[in-house]
């Protein structure tokens, strides 16, 4: 079981956490006036799932409960970056 | 060539003199039992030391062909050495230590070890090859469960008991800077090394003592013992865990470490999460392959050093001994110190060899290369080592074979920067260069430890906390001197025969069958024959399947390749997995008065609520004609705070939020982002920017971090805040047509008239001289309703003064069920019960409620796609047509081709109605009021139910507008 960073508490065990999907860009929203059924599908349930860097969303339930991205590569684990969701710290 | 009977050992002839390096207790002797026989060991005897020492040879019946076993590598991995003790199955005989009155039995022997009749098997062995079940099998299938049914009684293992058990298990974390996994000569320098340099280590060692190959050595080998072991006592930054297994290596070094033999703990589990881990996992040696190699009386070299050296125990009376190697000249001169009679020594490095082992029972004879044979009633085979590379393996590394050495070898450049490997899985030396190697590879651990922690205390974070004192800088690295590995000769199968996987009793020969049926890769071969599948997980066999799958094929063994080693290392149980039993249960503060009043309780997901006091059709009455009250503590509070929240009400439900007044509330639901109903509850609003809001009772944690996500992620901007108050209050909903004179027999500063204080809105007062209680004219019941949240300590207060004050009126308690059948009477469906994790929002009734004409909200554009679809099921009502029959819930409801149309959602019989009532989810064709369907039971049975209005009493809701 890997150590995650969170941003707020410092590494903690990833079973603390909750995975929220793909971040950026591969998890965007589509806005809903205009979201095509084949662009929500791809919101809803495809993901890009890169083997290499990967954004994505954490939930740190156990701890802080704070949602935030985190950069991770997939194949090795190492974390990158973090940033708290809505900026700081 | 005359072949001499074997004179069956006395009780006590199998014992020998005191030994220098033995680990029994000559002082004290322990009664046991042995089939039901009584005989003795000592303190410090294996179960299997002592059968040895009194004599017996055939421990065990083999898995398919019931073949007499006895010891062969007097260790834990021993396959011939699982036994049953008391009521506990499959005990590691060689491993688990004699204690007094243990009933010992042989496992899988019927009628007994002596005369076994699924020994025939053994003559039918053809009927047991690999995939004989596969090909056996197949049809017809209806009678798989005879088949299996006769099967099982030839499998082996031991019986578990129907009881279940008292044994505690355990878990505990512990956060070391280094974990050594092995607890031989470099293991223990590399604790000692570790530790000197300011590491706090963690040893962890799979057998009862310290020591490895050390313990059964010479004068020269227990000094270095007795030197380490002071060692390792002298530094307090060093935990010892004996009987213990560093099961696997998962990411940043989180290691399960299995420890057995505890005060008071069957089995505990330690979690460790180490900053560097070294594995010392030294060698185990390997069985050879060949005609006989199971017989009773064939050992490896180690087995009967262990047995002659730690428990003074006299494997054999004449020996042969195939060596290829020091360990196994070291085993012919135990045995011959000991006085038994060496008969003959085989020296593979010589190029001499053995045929096979012959003798009925256990080995009588032994057939040497050219012909020649021995009589001897023990053969001893030292023909070299598998490296248990697991640990190793889990963190990145392939082994690779390497022919000079005939053994997979780790290659230490490939591991990552936080695991290090020391001592014999690494190559040979004598005991100064491991003690030596281990040192360095210790010092080397603690220096990359010390860099780990740097690394993490440098994460940046937002808490400003005291932290722990950061290690000093790096020195530079270790050199860790190279372990020379002498060469070694292959020697895997003389290909005579015999068996390759000794627990799952699979041959050579079945080997070679299935290499030429095509199972040519070595996972497959694994798969196939379940060689290497049984209790030692392969760590016998692999080697010896990849041998002869490499002949087979021709190819070589690193171009065959070996299997994957996956966690755990060693077997755990299940109970070391689960723990202590550890689920936390809520309660209402009312939950004493519930108890005394003869509540039955039901377990809502955490919660412990009343199911009902008794009656819960006697309850329901009360509520539809006086009045009842109910403990509602767990349906979820959210406090919501700040002047956004209509923004945030708007995006998570599907109905409108914008106007509603201060005093109001109102009822919404919240959809996923695939449309999927997610949960439900009013909403109130207390003041201008002060809200607070209603989820499900098992929806509560979901809903919260739901509304944080959007909160945090989509819309930091919002000023929101959200505190969960769930337990802050208990809620009581008091229910029925005498609610408002009950609830204002104790109300102050408040009036309850339907024009002051009207349906669907919310007030604050006194309630019982509790100040800022909560009060929702709203109900699930469909009747005149008051839910009144009081801070929590006053609930179990104002309950009781509810119960006083409505004596007269005739107040009822009423519990879960009740809620459920009013709730079914007035229509309400339930998220979760009437919906699934599929139902749609307009499958579920909502279709006034879901306002698509909103900008936008969550799950938005898949309900406005399932509006424009139509053609989705329907919320409906249902009734049998023989009132009398309820139809279960999850009853299929059928169309007109019998094909399945919808279910049965909720069910009851209504004491309101005096009639069976039903909600269901139903295909929109049939779904008209009036139309006639099928409602076919789970068992089978159908009968006829008329689809009616969901709201099956008081559809206008006049009840609860008064």
């Amino acid at each position: 079981m890997m150590l995650l960073p969170c941003p707020w508490c410092g590494p903690r065990s990833a079973t603390e956490f909750r995975f929220c999907g793909e971040a950026g860009e591969a998890g965007a929203r589509p806005d809903p006036a205009t979201a095509t059924p084949e662009q929500w599908r791809r919101y809803l349930y495809l993901h890009a799932n890169p083997r290499g860097w990967s954004t994505e969303s954490w939930y740190h339930g156990s701890g802080c409960r704070r949602y935030f991205t985190a950069e991770r590569h997939t194949l090795t684990n190492e974390v990158r970056s973090t940033t708290a969701a809505g900026g700081a710290p | 060539m005359t072949i001499l009977p074997i004179t069956r050992s006395t009780a006590t002839s199998g014992r020998l003199g005191p030994q220098p390096g033995e680990v029994i207790d000559r002082h004290r002797t322990l009664d046991f039992t042995w089939n039901g026989r009584v005989l003795q060991g000592h303190p410090g005897d294996t179960l299997a030391s002592a059968l040895t020492a009194a004599g017996e040879r055939v421990l065990s019946r083999s898995y398919k062909y019931h073949r007499p076993r006895g010891l062969s590598t007097a260790s834990y991995l021993d396959p011939g050495a699982l036994f049953q003790v008391g009521d506990e199955p499959n005990v590691r005989g060689a491993h688990r230590l004699l204690r007094e009155g243990d009933d010992v039995r042989s496992q899988n022997t019927w009628p007994s070890l002596a005369f076994d009749l699924k020994a025939v098997n053994g003559l039918a062995g053809r009927f047991l090859a690999p995939g004989f079940y596969y090909k056996t099998f197949i049809k017809p299938e209806r009678l798989w469960p005879s088949y299996e049914k006769v099967l099982r009684t030839f499998v082996h293992a031991g019986e578990i008991s129907p009881v279940p058990g008292t044994e505690v298990y355990d878990k505990r974390y512990a956060h070391p800077d280094v974990v050594v996994a092995g607890g031989g000569p470099a293991g223990m320098a590399a604790a000692v090394a570790a530790a000197r340099a300011g590491a706090s280590v963690l040893l962890v060692e799979e057998e009862h003592q310290l020591g490895g190959h050390l313990r059964w050595g010479g004068s020269a080998e227990l000094a270095a013992l007795r030197e380490l072991t002071a060692a390792v006592a002298a530094e307090p930054g060093i935990e010892v865990m004996t009987d213990s297994v560093a099961g696997a290596r998962f990411d940043d070094n989180w290691i399960p470490i299995v420890q057995r033999s505890l005060p008071g703990v069957a089995e505990r589990l330690v979690k460790a999460r180490a900053k560097t881990l070294v594995v010392a996992a030294g060698l185990i040696e390997r069985p050879y392959v060949f005609a006989g190699n199971d017989l009773p009386g064939v050992l490896l070299s180690t087995g009967v050093r262990r047995l002659v050296n730690l428990h003074a125990v006299r494997p054999g009376q004449r020996a042969v001994v195939l060596t290829a190697n020091p360990d196994g000249d070291a085993a012919a001169a135990d045995l011959a110190r000991v006085g038994v009679d060496v008969a003959a020594v085989i020296d593979a490095r010589r190029g001499e060899g053995i045929v096979a082992a012959h003798g009925r029972g256990g080995v009588q004879s032994v057939e040497l290369t050219g012909g020649r044979r021995v009589e001897a009633d023990l053969l001893v085979t030292a023909v070299g080592w598998t490296a248990p590379t697991s640990l190793l393996n889990q963190s990145g590394d392939d082994p690779v074979y390497d022919p000079r050495t005939a053994r997979f070898r780790p290659d230490p450049a490939r591991l990552p920067d936080n695991v290090l490997a020391a001592g014999g899985i690494v190559g040979e030396g004598s005991t100064d260069e491991l003690v030596a190697h281990g040192d360095a590879t210790g010092r080397e651990a603690a220096r990359r430890a010390a860099r780990v922690a740097r690394r993490l205390a440098a994460v940046p974070t937002a808490v400003t906390t005291p932290r722990p004192p950061v290690p000093q800088p790096d020195a530079a690295p270790v050199v860790v001197p190279e372990l020379v590995t002498p060469d070694h000769p292959e020697l895997f199968t003389n290909g005579t025969g015999g068996f390759v996987d000794q627990c799952e009793d699979v041959g050579l020969k079945e080997l070679r069958t299935a290499i030429r049926e095509g199972y040519d890769s070595v996972e497959l071969l694994k798969r196939y024959t379940t060689a290497t599948m049984g209790p030692t997980q392969g760590k016998l066999e692999t080697v010896n399947m990849v041998a002869v799958l490499a002949q087979a094929t021709g190819r070589t063994m690193a171009e065959t390749g070996t299997t994957t080693w996956r966690p755990m290392y060693a077997p755990v149980t299940l109970g070391a997995l689960a723990g202590r039993p550890s689920e936390p249960v809520r309660y209402s503060p009312m939950q004493p008065w519930h108890e005394r009043h003869g509540a039955v309780p039901l377990v809502a997901g955490q919660w412990i609520r009343p199911e009902h006091y008794g009656d819960p059709a006697a309850e329901v009455t009360a509520v539809r004609t006086r009045v009842g009250i109910i403990d509602v503590t767990p349906i979820g509070k959210l406090d919501l705070r700040g002047p956004d929240i209509p923004k945030l009400l708007e995006l998570l439900y599907v109905n409108k939020w914008q106007r509603l007044a201060v005093g109001r509330v109102r009822y919404g639901v919240m959809c996923a982002e695939d449309g999927v109903v997610l949960d439900d509850g009013v909403t109130g609003r207390l003041g201008e920017d002060h809200y607070l809001c209603s989820t499900t009772s098992s929806g509560a944690a979901t809903v919260w971090e739901w509304v944080e996500n959007w909160l945090q992620t989509a819309h930091p901007e919002w000023q929101v805040h959200v505190t969960p108050v769930t337990t802050a209050y208990a809620s009581i909903n008091v229910a029925g047509p005498h609610s408002r004179e009950l609830v204002g027999r104790l109300v102050e500063g408040l009036d309850l008239a339907s024009e002051a204080f009207g349906y669907m809105n919310v007030r604050s007062a006194t309630v019982a001289g509790v100040a800022d209680c909560v009060l929702w004219r709203i109900g699930f019941t469909g009747e005149l309703s008051y839910e009144i949240h009081v801070p929590a300590a006053y609930g179990l207060h104002v309950w009781e003064r509810l119960m006083a004050a409505g004596e007269d009126l005739g107040v009822t308690p009423f519990g879960v069920e009740a809620q459920r059948i009013l709730r079914l009477e007035k229509g309400h469906a339930i998220v979760g019960q009437d919906t699934d994790g599929l139902t749609q929002g307009f499958s579920a009734g909502l279709g006034d409620l879901i306002k698509l004409d909103k900008p936008d909200f969550a799950g938005k554009p898949e309900l406005a796609w399932q509006h424009e679809r139509g053609g989705h099921p329907r919320l409906v009502g249902l009734r049998p047509v023989d009132p009398t029959i309820v139809p279960p819930e999850a009853s299929q409801i059928l169309d007109r081709d019998g094909s399945i149309a919808g279910r049965i959602t909720s069910s009851r019989m209504s004491p309101t109605l005096g009639r069976a009532i039903c909600l269901g989810q139903l295909e929109p064709d049939l779904a008209e009021i009036g139309t006639r369907v099928t409602v076919r039971h789970p068992d089978g049975r159908d009968v006829v139910a008329e689809v009616t209005d969901p709201v099956h009493v008081d559809p206008e809701g006049a009840r609860q507008r008064v």
